[in-house]
């Protein structure tokens, strides 16, 4: 039993530096709370444990949304993407879709720096063991060192750390991703305090060594030559004249019978396996068995980073034993020869039932505690991050005494997925698509500053000189569009009314 | 939040028998209360019937002699435990035994509520739900025949393959759209246009049987004109009392007026209570030909009734003009009699098929009349065995809308708008179809795209 001790007040803690936890640090620093960051490991922050890309249909909205917030994501993979693509340029402009390779090595140490030079904002490292918290009202943190640790409020962003569990073949052992230390205390807290707890699963596919992939065998699949970028403010980068490219290679009639003959040995099929998986996310295994007369599927090949030879094997996500891992990735064209350097696992965690929450991400059990991430069940880094950056929004103005920020389905994308979230629920790690909105043809990527920059700079996140760019891009946008349409289309219409101030805030919205 | 219910599902009145249902998670317990048996009401076995006594729980009174059916959850009507009780079916007898329920805490069911809670429990879908109430309103035998058909769930089926159709299709727009890099086939222009008219098409045939649907449940409002003793008393006597198959007299429950349907071959007829319409000063009777005047316009089928021996009289002649270009049957009375009347003057307004000439003092000629009102509103016949009929205006409304959309979605393909905005025409028809039989949860969506397509890392 270690000695407690006092070891600090703070206004907001974050526990979880992952992409929900930095957004929340981030936003609830930035809005003035004194808010403390902690983490397993810091190694480990903004860490990307499966693909190495953010963006996509729906995804990338959110990354666009969080940006016209004020949030961290946009800027921060603008700085360190090896490849940029827009998406569904053929459809409508709502769909359009921006979607980054990033470097996930420079993406890491990049929001480990903004962090740690953030004022108001304290990284630490340390394991949350349990919660303090008074007659439902949240006070604090306890850390394994013994550390206590005080605050107004606090947001539990575990991702898959909590009770986490490996599963590989035959091999099981208890770990967060990556073969971290899972938080195993922190989730009987949860229980105790009356929480219901789901088991989800997830997954990863192998990374392999560049140097005995056969490229020749592959197609290529190359950058934008003129990326756009995810932040507005980003204007020009000059990762975008050395993009890396992808690969695109398919599995073989072999790789189907390897698996075929081994399904005895598959966690999947034996029952190992307990938590719900998403089914937008099967691993190989899965696919092969329920889409068996498919004959072959995709495989991607992606860089990790620009300085290091691992490429993730996208399309191969598996729980197989590592033997058989190894024969599955040599039965491909392309990696006849290739030598896996991590292997693929399964993992699963325990979740929040996250009808238990408010919209503004605080639950309804204990005041002041809010969660975010893969805690409430959803899956993806930019559905955490987006949902990381509401909850840090809501712990800062619950400390100011302030009604929370909560955006409507109609205005945002983060806006679905916390209202399906705390309202529907979800039954398998929730990922968002662009089919959840029912209002698709407005919430478009290249309005998304003029749907959330006016709440952005409310709040406290968007800074005075970003908010006159702002206004500056909506007069032109007005005038533009008006002599087209005497109602104004919704850009113009808007951002001139966006910039008159306490505009579109909770209190209002009654 | 289920509460227990209780109504008498038996018509008021003197009867042999009367019967009680009670729906609800404590109806057995709360009839056991009152019911003295062989064996307690909780413990006998599901759907068998008890005999026994109704009996005050308190002074031990014995109201009635009655048989107890249990059907427990979730094999009953309302998929929640059901107790039916039988009793002596007069009004006093019917009502103590109510009374005494609700003394128990069970509350009085309202109009139609055993029949919502099938639905919301899933045993039933909108459309049957719908139907049963068609069912215990028929006024026909087809009309029953009909309305068991989408009891049994046979137009949910159709709209369900519909929707399913569309549903497919949507998951693959869907699947172009969230991943736009997978190895899944573009959406085409030709695979909108395959499906969206395919379903119009199956629409467009449900929506040729609407009419006869409609015919047969709401009956087909029958004006019966012609001028004072020409025989039309007679002939809707000889309606009403020989082919009188239901006749039901609904004051005030669905329209103020009064009707009377009569059963012709099959047929429901709604027969609609003219004066004779001629010019009169008289203003009581003025407003009497006003009305006249609004029901035969308002009639779907006119039987205009003309005594074939006497000469054709200048009113006569007026009414066939007024009444040209509607279903109208010219009917030649009194035959029996010696003929006055100049038949060509009248056939060559009249198509033959459409005058029928009968006695009605002989009874002759009302099989032919039978056969051509059955000619003018089914060509030949009622496939009332073979087809779904869509009858409800609820569900023709929602087939229009539905169709409507379609027919948006395949213009916006020939204008090559892009997929994404297809899809919302396309979502609307498959809404509209799904609000026919109560169902429009958007997660079967989701469900179609990651069963139909294999995505993801």
């Amino acid at each position: 039993m270690t000695t407690g001790y006092e070891a600090g007040q703070y206004e907001v803690i974050v526990i979880g530096a992952g992409h929900a936890g930095c957004e929340a640090a981030l936003a609830a620093a930035r809005m003035g709370c004194r808010t403390l960051l902690l983490t397993i490991n810091l190694d480990m922050v903004a860490f990307m444990p499966c693909n190495p890309s953010i963006g996509g249909p729906a995804k990338g909205h959110v990354v666009r949304e969080i940006d016209a917030l004020g949030g961290e994501m946009g800027r921060n993979i603008d700085k360190t993407f090896i490849q940029m693509r827009m998406l569904n340029t053929g459809k409508g402009p709502a769909v359009h879709a921006l979607r980054a390779q990033a470097d996930k090595f420079l993406y890491q140490h990049t929001m480990k720096e903004t962090i740690e030079r953030t004022p108001n904002l304290t990284l630490r490292q340390g394991m949350v063991e349990d919660l303090i918290v008074e007659e439902n009202v949240v006070k604090g943190v306890v850390t394994k060192t013994g550390a206590q640790y005080y605050a107004h409020s606090v947001v539990l962003t575990t991702g898959t750390y909590l009770r986490g569990k490996i599963i590989m073949g035959e091999l099981m052992y208890e770990s967060g991703p990556n073969n971290q230390q899972p938080s195993v205390k922190l989730s009987e807290a949860l229980r105790r305090l009356g929480f219901e707890l789901v088991r989800f699963k997830t997954g990863t596919p192998p990374r392999v060594h560049k140097e005995t992939i056969d490229f020749s065998k592959t197609e290529i699949q190359p950058g934008d030559a003129e990326p756009k970028y995810f932040s507005y403010e980003t204007e020009s980068s000059p990762r975008a004249g050395e993009q890396l490219p992808c690969w695109l290679t398919y599995t073989s009639e072999e790789t189907h019978q390897i698996i075929n003959d081994n399904l005895h040995r598959a966690p999947m099929f034996s029952g190992v396996i307990e938590g719900t998986g998403p089914r937008y996310c099967p691993s190989i295994e899965d696919k092969i068995v329920r889409f068996s007369d498919k004959p072959k599927h995709q495989i991607f090949l992606e860089p990790e980073g620009r300085y290091t030879s691992e490429y993730y094997v996208q399309g191969l996500s598996t729980s197989m034993p590592e033997d058989v891992q190894l024969n599955i990735l040599r039965s491909i064209p392309g990696l006849e020869r290739v030598e896996m350097m991590r292997t693929g696992y399964a993992i699963e965690y325990d979740a929040v039932v996250p009808t238990q929450l408010k919209p503004s991400l605080e639950t309804k059990l204990v005041s002041g505690l809010f969660t975010a991430g893969q805690i409430n069940g959803t899956s993806g880094y930019e559905e955490a991050a987006g949902q990381g950056i509401m909850a840090g929004i809501n712990a800062a103005r619950h400390v100011q005494g302030k009604e929370p920020v909560i955006l409507d389905r109609s205005e945002a994308y983060i806006g679905v997925l916390i209202d399906d979230l705390v309202t529907k629920g979800t039954n398998e790690p929730y990922r968002l698509l662009t089919s959840r909105a029912e209002y698709r043809l407005l919430l478009r990527h290249d309005n998304a500053d003029l749907r959330l920059t006016p709440t952005g700079y409310d709040i406290g996140l968007i800074t005075e000189e970003r908010y006159r760019q702002f206004c500056k891009k909506g007069a032109r946008r007005a005038r533009v569009a008006a002599p087209e349409n005497d109602k104004g289309t919704a850009g113009g219409a808007r951002s001139g009314y966006a910039c008159r101030s306490g505009y579109r805030l909770a209190e209002q919205r009654g | 939040m289920n509460d227990t219910i209780a109504a008498i599902s038996t018509p008021l009145g003197e009867g042999g028998i009367a019967v009680i249902r009670v729906s609800g998670e404590q109806a057995v317990e709360l009839t056991g209360h009152l019911f003295r048996s062989k064996q307690k009401l909780t413990e006998v076995p599901t759907h068998t019937v008890q005999y026994g006594t109704i009996r005050d729980p308190d002074s031990g009174e014995k109201l009635e002699e009655a048989l107890v059916t249990v059907m427990r959850a979730p094999r009953s009507f309302t998929r929640e435990d059901v107790v039916e009780i039988g009793c002596h079916g007069g009004i006093v007898a019917v009502k103590r035994v109510l009374d005494a329920l609700l003394e128990q805490g069970i509350r009085l069911a309202e109009p139609g509520e055993f029949t919502k809670r099938a639905f919301l429990n899933g045993r039933i879908d909108l459309t049957q739900a719908e139907a049963v109430i068609d069912l215990i309103r028929a006024k026909s035998d087809r009309a029953f025949k009909v309305a068991m058909k989408q009891v049994d769930g046979k137009l949910s089926k159709r709209i369900g393959q519909l929707r399913h159709r569309l549903v497919e299709l949507m998951a693959h727009i869907e699947v172009n759209i969230d991943y736009p890099e997978h190895d899944v086939a573009e959406m085409t222009s030709a695979m909108i246009e395959d499906v969206a008219s395919g379903v119009i098409a199956e629409v467009d045939e449900l929506l040729r049987t609407a009419e006869q649907g409609k015919i047969l449940r709401e009956g087909i409002s029958t004006a019966i004109i012609g001028k004072p003793n020409v025989g039309k008393s007679s002939l809707l006597n000889a309606l009403a009392q020989e082919n009188r198959a239901i006749v039901t007299d609904i004051p005030g429950t669905t329209r103020d007026v009064i009707e009377e349907y009569v059963n012709v071959g099959g047929i429901p007829l709604r027969l609609l209570d003219t004066a004779g319409i001629r010019e009169t000063s008289d203003i009581v009777e003025q407003i009497g030909v006003e009305r006249s005047r609004t029901a035969l316009a308002d009639a779907d089928l006119i039987l205009l009734v003309l005594n074939r021996s006497e000469p054709l009289s200048q009113e006569e002649m007026e009414l066939l003009e007024q009444i040209r270009g509607r279903q109208t049957i010219v009917i030649l009375n009194k035959i029996d009699l010696p003929p006055q009347l100049d038949e060509e003057q009248i056939r060559r307004l009249v198509p033959d098929e459409r005058i029928v000439e009968l006695s009605l003092l002989e009874e002759k000629g009302l099989p032919q009349l039978e056969k051509a009102i059955s000619s003018l509103f089914f060509r030949g016949g009622i496939e009332a065995n073979e087809l779904t009929y869509v009858s409800n205006a609820r569900h023709i409304h929602l087939f229009k809308q539905a169709r409507r959309s379609l027919q948006d979605a395949i213009a916006a393909n020939v204008q090559q708008v892009p997929i994404d905005m297809i899809q919302i025409d396309l979502r609307a028809a498959w809404e509209q179809l799904g609000e026919i039989i109560g169902d429009s949860v958007a997660e079967s969506l989701i469900d179609q795209i990651f069963s139909q397509f294999c995505l993801g890392k």
